[in-house]
């Protein structure tokens, strides 16, 4: 690791009750005002085996969040994309004001891992950060959102 | 205004604590909300006020007290 490489990490722990009574309480707006369409579609199966991979996904959001350390206004939960790949991986794609914090704090590379079980989910998101590329190529795109394909 | 706002607080707040013991401006978070339950939160409160909160407010500092909350709601439904 180079000396202008740094890490960081974030975790997030949720009760998939919570996410499951969100759900029943409010529906679609709950969905569609956390999730992305993506996330939404990705999550499939039983009604509590899709709030389990929501709430996993909710968690990986706030565990980005807590990677880019925002001051004040705080990125829409769905310009925080968990991309689910056909092999089963997942990614974390970032965009609007999200993508803006990555970039400001010279992040690189994102990644991710969800896992649940019928009572909590949880993630981990660890960044690098390249100093180096933060000052010296300010306003480029992010490498991890190219291969994610988040355009 | 305040009691609707308390009541759904200890609806959907998740707090640990009672809210009626919970001062206007003490700081939410600390006393145990987290950020799913601010979602809970604030769509409640729009069911309730028949407001929406615009991505420009979705800052934790609008949900981090029962003052603050008060403050936000007054803001949407003058505006």
């Amino acid at each position: 690791m180079s000396s202008g490489t740094a890490i960081r990490v974030g975790s997030d722990v949720l009760s998939v009750q919570q996410v499951a009574e969100s759900i029943v309480r409010f529906g679609d707006r709950y969905l569609q005002r956390v999730y992305t369409e993506h996330e939404i579609c990705s999550a499939t199966g039983s009604p509590p085996e899709r709030a389990a991979r929501l709430a996993a996904r909710f968690a990986a959001k706030e565990a980005t969040i807590k990677v880019l350390r925002p001051v004040g206004h705080q990125p829409d939960w769905r310009s925080i994309e968990v991309q689910r790949h056909a092999e089963g991986w997942c990614t974390m794609a970032l965009s609007g004001h999200a993508a803006t914090l990555a970039e400001q704090a010279g992040i690189t590379d994102l990644a991710v891992s969800l896992t649940h079980e019928a009572d909590v989910a949880a993630a981990v998101v660890v960044a690098l950060c390249d100093r180096t590329e933060k000052a010296e190529q300010s306003g480029s795109p992010l490498d991890f959102m190219e291969r994610s394909g988040n355009t | 205004m305040d009691e609707a706002i308390r009541t759904i607080l200890a609806e959907h707040g998740h707090l640990p604590v009672e809210v009626d013991k919970l001062r206007d401006e003490d700081d939410l978070y600390q006393a145990g909300m987290t950020s799913h339950a601010s979602v809970n939160v604030m769509l409640a409160l729009e069911d309730e006020f028949d407001i929406e909160f615009p991505e420009p407010m979705l800052r934790k500092s609008t949900f981090e007290s029962v003052a603050a909350i008060r403050i936000a709601i007054s803001e949407l439904a003058g505006s």
